[in-house]
């Protein structure tokens, strides 16, 4: 398995292809369709990760010293922007997320989903991916 | 009026010409903005305005008596003189607020807190904004009092039929949009306001949708309250307006306290200054409500005919055009329409639309537009919204129509 730097860089590389907007979109869109689909039974308000504008639904589950995350969105956009996210983070030691920092977004144009202002829930999932690191680390620990 | 004469009095270029903002690219293209419902773009006259304030008068206001107090004084006395004639006020019905939320909760902390009593009847609508419904849900929940909703047709319209029937002896106030953000409804405010002063009952119209497409005269309406905002009206952000009926204002307590509300203090008594100083406590948005009316005065100059012709001419084209999007459904069909064009598309979220839509330089707004009500009554989560200004022209809704398309396209 790639680092979290190389995931990085690989994305950072594939979004340098793009020369407009409306392309670099369209493969975010692509990317979401790859998203392991949400299992039904965790589409629940305890998993909602709530935006003003569109809401994600993230569930955790912890096997073997590292986290796994199923993730779903009403909107395209920020589906494919889960799917990135989740490239990252997914099948990671505890440690591993919490020393991660989703730069990634930033290179490819795409930090303003990640403004506290621009309430689609992208900026709230990241810290709830952190929220949930740190809580199997503390279990573990104990 | 003929074609030639319309033609002369309104170019959409010339006025084009006066909003710098329109010339500036927004991801390498054209900015096409149709989000004016939300806020308009200022034109120079205002922009100049704002900077000459800052460079020439700034200084408080009322009590001082150097030059340059005494210059913004009359500047700001000048603009609410000049707005309460283009309202058909009285210079003191007219107070300066932060804007439309703040004068309809000044109309309930005021009003509602100290003249209304329990089983005493609110009356607003199934399309307010959140802005006027939350105020008189607090101070029904805090008094007892009963809130009330008018219900609206699956086109928008407002039902009278709803309207009179739940108006009675115990309805004290109805709250009603003038022109609905989300739907862009115009409602029969003149009917709503006579029916309801033979009912007893006061009204507050909330108008900040409407200045922006035509000229409002309070009297000839006769609301006891009207509600507006400078910055839908091509002025600065910040700065409002709450008309009120002399008489009422007069009978209401001050909202706020502190500087400028006074006549004298003393430890054991204050006396309250006359209208309007009474509601505008503390140190004003002085440029603001200086700037205000130049926007007024700049909307006010143009011919509002050919303006609201203008207008229903992008409205027509923008409709006409989305109707051939399959699945697409117009949220706001209402006899009397303002330029607001909101619309669903079956299988597209409305952020993805907005985000696309964006990349092309082109400003919607998209979401439950704080209405959350009626989204709920239409059964949908939000719409996206393309609200149309005098300075938009035909070929941005032929532009925006296209992109529209393609998107659509790509989503499904």
């Amino acid at each position: 398995m790639n680092t979290p730097t190389e995931i990085q860089n690989a994305i950072v590389e594939e979004f340098s292809f793009f020369e407009d907007w409306t392309q670099k979109y369209e493969y975010i869109i692509e990317c979401g369709k790859e998203l392991e689909d949400l299992d039904p039974q965790y589409k629940t308000e305890e998993n909602k990760v709530r935006g003003c504008q569109s809401h994600v639904w993230l569930h955790a589950s912890y096997r073997n010293g590292k986290l796994h995350f199923t993730a779903a969105s009403e909107a395209m956009i920020v589906k494919g922007l889960v799917a990135l996210l989740l490239r990252l983070y997914n099948d990671r030691t505890p440690d591993e997320i919490l020393a991660t920092q989703p730069d990634f977004i930033e290179a490819i144009g795409m930090k303003a989903h990640l403004s506290p202002t621009r309430s689609n829930g992208l900026a709230s999932m990241v810290k709830h991916i952190k929220a949930y690191a740190l809580a199997y680390k503390s279990k573990s620990l104990a | 009026m003929n074609n030639s004469t319309t033609i002369s009095r309104f170019d959409v270029a010339d006025i084009r010409a006066q909003f710098p903002i329109l010339n500036r690219l927004v991801k390498g293209k054209p900015l096409v903005y149709f989000d004016n419902a939300a806020t308009t773009q200022k034109p120079q006259v205002v922009i100049d305005a704002i900077k000459h304030y800052y460079s020439h008068t700034n200084a408080n206001v009322h009590r001082g008596i150097h030059t340059l107090s005494e210059e913004g004084t009359l500047a700001m006395e000048g603009s609410r003189e000049y707005i309460a004639q283009y309202l058909g006020a009285k210079r003191s019905e007219v107070i300066f607020t932060r804007g439309t939320t703040e004068g309809i909760n000044l109309v309930v902390h005021s009003l509602g807190l100290f003249h209304f009593k329990k089983g005493d009847e609110i009356l607003i609508s199934a399309m307010e904004h959140h802005a006027n419904i939350v105020p008189w849900q607090i101070l029904c929940n805090r008094l007892g009092l009963v809130l009330k909703v008018i219900d609206i047709n699956e086109k928008g319209d407002l039902c009278l039929d709803s309207f009179r029937s739940q108006l009675s002896h115990k309805t004290k106030l109805v709250s009603l949009v003038h022109t609905s953000n989300a739907l862009g409804t115009i409602n029969p405010v003149k009917t709503v306001v006579d029916d309801a002063h033979k009912a007893g009952a006061l009204v507050l119209i909330d108008g900040a949708q409407a200045m922006a497409h035509g000229k409002v005269n309070v009297r000839e309406l006769d609301a006891d309250f009207f509600v507006f905002s400078s910055h839908k009206l091509f002025g600065p952000t910040g700065v409002g307006i709450l008309f009120g009926k002399e008489q009422l204002l007069e009978q209401m307590p001050p909202y706020q306290s502190g500087g400028e509300m006074i006549a004298e203090v003393s430890f054991e008594k204050t006396t309250y200054n006359e209208l309007p100083y009474k509601f505008e406590a503390g140190t004003p948005h002085i440029e603001g409500n200086i700037v205000f009316a130049e926007a007024v005065k700049w909307f006010a100059a143009l011919d509002h005919q050919a303006v609201h012709a203008h207008e229903m001419a992008l409205l027509r084209r923008a409709t006409e055009h989305v109707l051939h999007i399959d699945g697409l459904r117009i949220i706001g069909e209402a006899a009397e329409k303002t330029s607001v064009l909101s619309f669903v598309v079956e299988g597209v979220h409305h952020q993805d639309l907005a985000l696309f839509l964006d990349t092309h330089g082109i400003a919607v707004r998209t979401g439950h537009h704080c209405t959350q009500p009626l989204m709920k009554r239409f059964g949908i989560e939000g719409t996206t919204r393309a609200s149309f200004s005098v300075y938009n022209s035909l070929d941005e809704v032929d532009f925006f129509a296209e992109k529209l398309q393609k998107t659509v396209a790509i989503l499904r």
